[in-house]
């Protein structure tokens, strides 16, 4: 018989090795299933996850996809520690391109330095705007910031869709829902000649260390770890429950706002009516991914990015449809919460006499 | 002198006293060893529970009584050793098998459901009903023959603690048990509630039901048991007839050494006051919560004024509304610290002043279980210990300070670096105690300063306690062990139902007009002539 004992100390080391064993799980059942649909799974797997990075091009397109992942998943942790469950990065990441991607439109002429900095700075607002309307029906009406935030994804999207349907259709553009394509000055530089690794990618390691620098070393990444661990702990010192909501929605929009102006304004150049395949989402799993560790989450997000890049090969080479990239990720968060149990409890097998039922 | 000689507990001793003795036991542990991953809970453990006897079974937390009852009732199951029931080798698989031998516990927390009868919750704890008029026949017939009463069809948060007290009684009762075990039953009762315990328990005793009384409370372990098995580290180390001995000879078998009084220094001189709470009235945060109604009293420098009462008498919600947790702000000026209005403070600000406040729940009120000790004390110091500097957390300096609480009040741990929730509640006590200690506050509110606490740590916190106030603190000790309360208090008040007594002298009030005000006796003090004046002859109430 196998039976869980609670141990009597977290598992340190299980805290590093389940997303291993995940990870390792997902490959297994992810064999199972190409099996399944008839093709030979270790080819899949290699189509899946090798094939995509074993030339230079590959793993700069990685670090392309990764970047806005690992930026998101940072500012969502640091929620997710608090306590506050912000499920609508994708929506803020979608405004974040309308505000930033709106200024460059306006100045469709400019070939100043300061528009790309003043972009920036309206993406960020523009995540942080949309991640202001949670904080504050959470704040004032006790509303679900899961549901809330959730719905304001859709609401993102159709706005954009809008747009670029209508006010802010590219003039000479043959009708499609495109916008203008924004001002060289409006464009990210790129960092490696050759390649389309921009100065986002940049931008994500500094957002790492600053967010490990904010969680670990600050007093109010420590207020944070306390509102999420221990609530009653939080209002016996004084870390209002309140402010914690405001600050990391507002920070998690503003970072999922500023990921989305990076796509934007580096590999589209544009706006459109899609402009990410569900990194606001996806992000959620590289936070728990990484141990909503800011380090952990950039390993993290390269995992995550790997799917993207081997979801689109497979069609290309296999055939697989485009789900097989979000089945894969779903598999993976699901073994990761799983195997998280394990932290807490260690596994005992053999058979212990006559086991209480439990009254 | 005080210890007790160590006597073997299963032989006969103690037949004088007990009718069935000579034939088989009602329960006999032989040999009992139970072990959890890095702890010898119980460590061959052997004693013997006669019919018609009530045994005590001492012990400090962590000396492994909880699970040797668990083990009896079923929960757990023993590594080694075995159970005889009336002479007879039992595998005792669940609760359910226990209930039906004829074992019924009393938890020491309650599990009852607040919006229902205490009808509903008695069928919900049987192990089958069919007719729910019978049961309440039952119930009644119960409840008369054993003296207590109890409506059938309240709806249990309308009742009083030792209320709900009596309905996990008269569930064991209406088993018919032929051992009944009640783990640390008086901790929620005022003395008045305890003696009618006791006369319940006596009866109960007289009918041949052997009962298992498992308490930290000497002097009742004295009035009322015939027998006693006392555990320390998980071994048993020693029996008594708890009638012979006194309560400092116990307490000294329980933790194994001399026990010496805290020591209250000579009498103090008080100064100014600095703590000041004024017609304090707040409504509760809580469903079942208790409102508090008007509240006075004033703490001066180098005081320490107990509040005792039963618990849920708004003594939670007076500590809330004192550290600044509440949801709702106190009217102004209703609390003051050195004389500054404080009502409309958060509990930062409170803290600023000097205020310091130690809440009754360790874990996750009082300190972050699975943070460390560093962190810990960073937590409630980091402003009046300059822990942070440009907000960030100044590493050295709090390392140094949590390394200067474990040394100071000895804290037994690995390091800062520990996780709070891997040390024992003492040890974990001692750190938040020492962690407001050494802020050097000018008032200091604690709640519950010995709960669970085992009796090395307990007078090491009183004795800081008293050192602090003898530098000019004011204390405030909220405690319902009035044995605390007059160990180190100078002064006491008592609540009930959200109310609060007038400060008295701890050396001119006794405990039977504690125990009287604990039962909501408020009336004792107007000017009015009390009502049952016959109660009050024992006691010396009024200022009449």
């Amino acid at each position: 018989m196998v039976r869980l004992e609670p141990r009597r100390q977290h598992s340190q080391a299980m805290v590093y090795l389940s997303p291993v064993l995940a990870i390792l799980m997902t490959l297994v059942v992810g064999g199972i299933i190409f099996a399944f649909m008839g093709k030979n799974p270790f080819d899949a797997l290699y189509t899946f996850f090798i094939l995509p990075i074993n030339n230079s091009y590959g793993i700069s397109e990685l670090f392309v996809k990764a970047t806005p992942l690992v930026i998101i998943a940072v500012g969502l942790a640091m929620g997710f520690r608090a306590n506050v469950w912000n499920i609508g990065a994708e929506g803020q990441l979608t405004m974040g391109a309308i505000f930033g991607g709106g200024l460059a439109l306006y100045f469709h002429d400019s070939e100043s330095v300061l528009l790309l900095p003043a972009m920036f700075v309206l993406g960020a607002l523009g995540g942080a705007f949309w991640g202001a309307i949670p904080a504050l029906l959470r704040t004032r009406f006790n509303a679900n910031e899961i549901l809330t935030s959730l719905m304001l994804t859709y609401v993102a999207t159709l706005f954009l869709s809008f747009l670029v349907h209508g006010p802010w259709r590219n003039p000479e553009g043959f009708n499609f829902p495109e916008s203008r394509p924004f001002p060289d000055a409006g464009l990210l530089p790129i960092i490696f000649e050759g390649s389309r690794v921009h100065l986002g990618t940049a931008v994500a390691v500094f957002v790492v260390i600053a967010g490990w620098l904010l969680l670990s070393k600050s007093v109010i990444g420590f207020q944070l770890r306390v509102v999420g661990k221990a609530p009653q702990a939080a209002r016996h010192v004084g870390f209002r429950q309140k402010r914690m909501v405001w600050f990391t929605l507002l920070l998690g929009g503003a970072l999922a706002g500023l990921a989305g102006l990076f796509e934007v304004s580096g590999p589209i150049g544009q706006l459109q009516p899609s402009i990410s395949p569900g990194y606001g989402f996806t992000a959620i799993i590289v936070a728990f991914l990484g141990r909503l560790h800011p380090v952990g989450i950039l390993f993290g997000g390269l995992i995550m990015a790997l799917t993207y890049l081997g979801g689109e090969l497979a069609q290309i080479t296999l055939g697989l449809p485009n789900a097989v990239t979000g089945l894969f990720q779903g598999i993976l968060l699901f073994f990761l919460l799983a195997s998280d149990v394990l932290t807490k409890y260690r596994i005992r097998f053999g058979s212990i006499a006559a086991k209480g039922r439990t009254a | 002198m005080g210890v007790a000689t160590v006597t073997s507990t299963t032989g006969e001793a103690g037949a004088n006293t007990v009718k069935g003795a000579g034939g088989p036991a009602q329960l006999e542990v032989r040999g009992v060893t139970k072990a959890f991953p890095g702890c010898l809970a119980n460590d061959d453990i052997s004693f013997r529970i006669e019919p018609g006897e009530i045994h005590a079974l001492l012990g400090e937390n962590g000396a492994g009584k909880s699970t040797l009852v668990k083990i009896i009732y079923g929960v757990l199951q023993a590594d080694e050793g075995e159970l005889i029931w009336e002479g007879k080798p039992v595998t005792i698989a669940s609760p359910h098998d226990a209930r039906e031998m004829g074992i019924g516990l009393v938890f020491q927390h309650f599990s009852l459901f607040e919006t229902m009868t205490v009808l509903e919750n008695i069928a919900l704890a049987m192990n089958d009903v069919r007719d729910m008029d019978a049961l309440r026949k039952q119930v009644l017939e119960v409840e008369k023959t054993y003296g207590l009463p109890l409506d059938p069809d309240r709806h249990v948060y309308t009742l009083s603690v030792g209320e709900r007290q009596r309905i996990e009684i008269v569930r064991c009762l209406l088993q018919n048990p032929k051992l009944l075990i009640l783990d640390e039953p008086t901790s929620v009762l005022t003395p008045q509630e305890v003696e009618k315990l006791f006369e319940t328990l006596r009866r109960l005793a007289d009918e041949g039901c052997a009962i298992l009384y498992i308490s930290h409370k000497l002097h009742e372990v004295k009035a009322l048991c015939q027998k006693a098995t006392v555990l320390r580290g998980g071994k048993v180390v020693g029996g008594c007839d708890p009638r012979e001995e006194t309560a400092k000879s116990m307490a000294e078998m329980m933790i194994g050494q001399k026990l010496t009084a805290p020591d209250r220094g000579k009498s103090r001189e008080f100064g100014d006051v600095r703590l000041a709470v004024s017609n304090l009235s707040l409504e509760s945060d809580e469903q079942f919560g208790t409102d508090l109604k008007g509240i006075n009293l004033e703490v001066r420098g180098g005081e320490i004024m107990g509040v005792a009462g039963v618990a849920g008498n708004g003594q939670n919600e007076l500590f809330r509304a004192l550290a600044g947790e509440t949801e709702q702000q106190a009217a102004p000026d209703s609390i003051k610290i050195d004389g500054k209005s404080v009502a409309h403070f958060g509990p930062r600000r409170r803290r600023r002043l000097g205020a310091t406040f130690v809440p009754e729940e360790r874990n996750g009120h009082g300190a972050v279980p699975d943070m460390s000790l560093s962190e810990n004390g960073f937590l409630t110091a980091f402003r009046r210990m300059a822990l942070s500097a440009r907000g960030l957390i100044r590493e050295v300096p709090t390392k140094s300070f949590a390394d200067n609480i474990i040394k100071t009040f000895d804290v037994r741990t690995t390091g800062s670096g520990a996780e709070a929730g891997s040390l024992s509640g003492g040890n974990l006590q001692k750190f938040i105690v020492g962690r407001e200690i050494l802020q050097d506050p000018g008032v200091l509110v604690i709640s519950q300063p010995t709960w669970g606490v085992d009796a090395g740590a307990a007078s090491a916190i009183h004795q800081a306690l008293l050192d602090l106030a003898a530098k000019g603190t004011a204390v405030l000790v909220i405690s319902q062990d009035l044995d605390e309360i007059y160990a180190i208090c100078d002064s006491v008040v008592v609540m009930a139902e959200g109310k609060m007594s007038k400060p008295r002298p701890m050396a001119d009030v006794s405990i039977e007009e504690i125990g009287l005000l604990m039962g909501g006796l408020h009336d004792l003090e107007g000017n009015a002539t009390p009502a049952n004046n016959t109660q009050l002859e024992g006691g010396r109430v009024g200022q009449a």
